[in-house]
């Protein structure tokens, strides 16, 4: 018997199934592991110099592993932002440059399915790694610094929306882009929104309005960076987000609206990127 | 009245200021071994693209199954081998098998005897559990041609299905529209290879810079036979006579004189007759020998796909 509708999770079960062959995960989990291995490594030298010294106070040592803690997330970040990028990079303009497009295209299948088959199967991978990655430094905080940073539960489905909007970005882009001007749009708008959010918190510091506002209107151009500081204050408690000493304590952060603008803004560019790729000649 | 499975009227494609196609009305009936011929960057591509739904026409439409191109419901009773055939290569031969089976809405397991029939078809059994990648240029288009029959299609498009193969995997395709034509599949078979067209085609269309210039049938070879005569001059009833064999087209009224003979003897004649078929060529002797009229050569040539394909592409369908 034909089942209908079926193409979306075909063509998500295939693309699941190849990106776990594919060199850049088994690369992409190499790195995550030689990362994991210096935090944890780095973060049991620091505990043990903490408890060695009588003169620091729970304070401090909270605020030092809490810091360090981040630096560990901010880094598992980064390779999420890698991976959400690079690994689904090529998937569409790939296929239609190699002409492996053509046979798939021609089945009764909706393109718009092939598109979102790509993009959930590509997700899928991409929570997975942000799981594994965030998940170890997590454990290695709690089983060597016994330390866990607070509002877990909050921050990194704020650090998955931000992979996501970098996935949706990169998919998208690759139904009209070559591969290598899709990676650079989608690596540029990324160090944009880096830049803007760096003279946001500057601007705010000094009481500058237009940096400010250029930061803001960059954020909205691009959520990625906006999503990554909300993630971040919220995994650090109170008193160490109002010192503000840290790169990750922004002295400004997005209004909880951001979350619905993001969420807007991934539904909208993958929508432009199932246009795109429904009209293009393949 | 035949059942026409592709019929297309003014379909034109222009990428920016290049037109790749002009203007494209073809009909195609079912069962028909339609080869669509030209030379390289005539548009042939292009046009089974739109045909098949892949490259959206600026001008003009198309029904294929009676449905508008790129209809969903008709691309499941379509096959198609790409020009450039390339797959998933990391997929096993027989895991792109089922992973088509499964984009016709069928799940591998309900599919699996036919999967096997086909890699066996195409002699890939061996093969089946490799990685494509792995796979030679002949064994990569040999399971293109069993994706492309996956799904029994009605109509099957090849474009250039055996460019750059060794003579066996060229058997191998022509076997294989054999037997589709056996089955009344329809075949749409794009090439710029004649010998391959002759093989195999019912019916052939020439295109020239992205416009069918002439229609062939070869099926029933109408006309094909061509009949060189250099005869003594014929009474007027001795030519009306040849001429209700075959069309004269060349040597009539105004009979060209080949070489005045020796002096005083009468001039020689030399007239081109089309025949529809063989049979009328003692017919045509026994006419002009009968009334004791000198008959000193007598040429029966088949024209070959190759001379008709000069003919209507003039020399831009020879190599530069």
């Amino acid at each position: 018997m034909r089942r209908e509708g079926r193409g979306f999770l075909t063509i998500a079960h295939l693309t699941l199934h190849e990106a776990l062959r594919r060199r850049i995960l088994l690369a992409a989990l190499i790195a995550g592991a030689a990362f994991l291995m210096l935090y944890g490594i780095g973060l049991f030298a620091l505990v043990r110099d903490l408890g060695g010294n009588p003169k620091t106070t729970l304070l401090e040592r909270r605020t030092a592993l809490n810091m360090v803690t981040l630096a560990g997330l901010y880094a598992a970040n980064l390779l999420v932002v890698l991976m959400s990028v690079l690994l689904p990079v090529d998937t569409l303009s790939g296929e239609i440059d190699s002409g492996v497009m053509q046979t798939l295209a021609v089945r009764p299948i909706r393109r718009r399915d092939i598109v979102l088959g790509k993009w959930l199967g590509h997700w899928v991978v991409m929570a997975s790694y942000l799981a594994l990655l965030f998940g170890g430094v997590l454990s290695l905080s709690a089983v060597i610094g016994h330390f866990t940073p607070p509002r877990v539960e909050t921050g990194l489905p704020l650090v998955l929306l931000e992979g996501t909007v970098l996935l949706t970005i990169s998919i998208a882009g690759g139904a009209r882009l070559a591969t290598v001007t899709n990676g650079m749009l989608a690596f540029g708008l990324f160090g944009l929104a880096f830049i803007a959010n760096w003279m946001e918190q500057i601007g705010t510091a000094l009481g500058n309005k237009a940096a400010q506002e250029i930061g803001t209107i960059v954020s909205l151009l691009m959520p990625s960076e906006s999503l990554w500081q909300m993630a971040a204050s919220q995994m650090q408690p109170a008193m160490l987000r109002m010192l503000g000493d840290s790169p990750f304590s922004p002295f400004s952060v997005a209004s909880p609206a951001m979350i619905w603008w993001a969420a807007g803004y991934i539904v909208v560019v993958l929508a432009i990127g199932v246009r795109s790729f429904e009209r293009r000649a393949l | 009245m035949p059942e026409f499975v592709i019929e297309a009227r003014g379909l034109r494609k222009e990428f920016g200021a290049k037109v790749a196609v002009e203007d494209l009305s073809l009909t195609v009936s079912r069962g028909e071994v339609f080869g669509f011929l030209g030379p390289n960057g005539a548009g042939k591509t292009t046009a089974i693209k739109m045909l098949l739904g892949l490259v959206a026409p600026t001008w003009g439409s198309a029904d294929i199954l009676g449905a508008p191109i790129g209809d969903r419901a008709v691309r499941a009773r379509l096959g198609f081998l790409p020009e450039h055939f390339r797959f998933q290569e990391w997929l096993t031969g027989r895991e792109l098998l089922q992973f088509h089976a499964r984009l016709l809405g069928r799940s591998p397991r309900e599919w699996s005897s036919r999967i096997e029939a086909l890699l066996a078809r195409v002699d890939l059994l061996d093969a089946a559990s490799r990685p494509v990648r792995t796979y030679s240029k002949g064994m990569m288009q040999r399971v293109g041609l069993a994706q492309a029959l996956l799904g029994e299609p009605e109509i099957v498009f090849l474009d250039e299905p055996t460019s750059g193969l060794d003579p066996l995997g060229r058997l191998l395709v022509r076997d294989v529209i054999h037997d589709l034509r056996d089955r009344g599949t329809t075949v749409f078979l794009n090439s710029h290879l004649l010998g391959e067209v002759e093989a195999t085609c019912s019916r052939v269309a020439f295109v020239k810079a992205g416009r069918t210039v002439h229609e062939l049938s070869l099926a029933d070879e109408d006309g094909t036979v061509e009949v060189v005569l250099r005869v003594g001059t014929l009474p007027d009833d001795v030519r009306a006579a040849v001429g209700r064999l075959g069309r004269i087209v060349d040597g009539t009224a105004a009979a060209t004189a080949v070489g005045a003979g020796t002096h005083g003897a009468p001039p020689l004649e030399r007239i081109r007759i089309l025949v529809d078929d063989e049979g009328r060529v003692p017919e045509i002797a026994r006419a002009i020998v009968g009334r004791g009229i000198p008959l000193h050569e007598m040429k029966v040539a088949r024209k070959s796909l190759e001379d008709w394909f000069l003919d209507v592409m003039g020399d831009e369908g020879r190599p530069g």
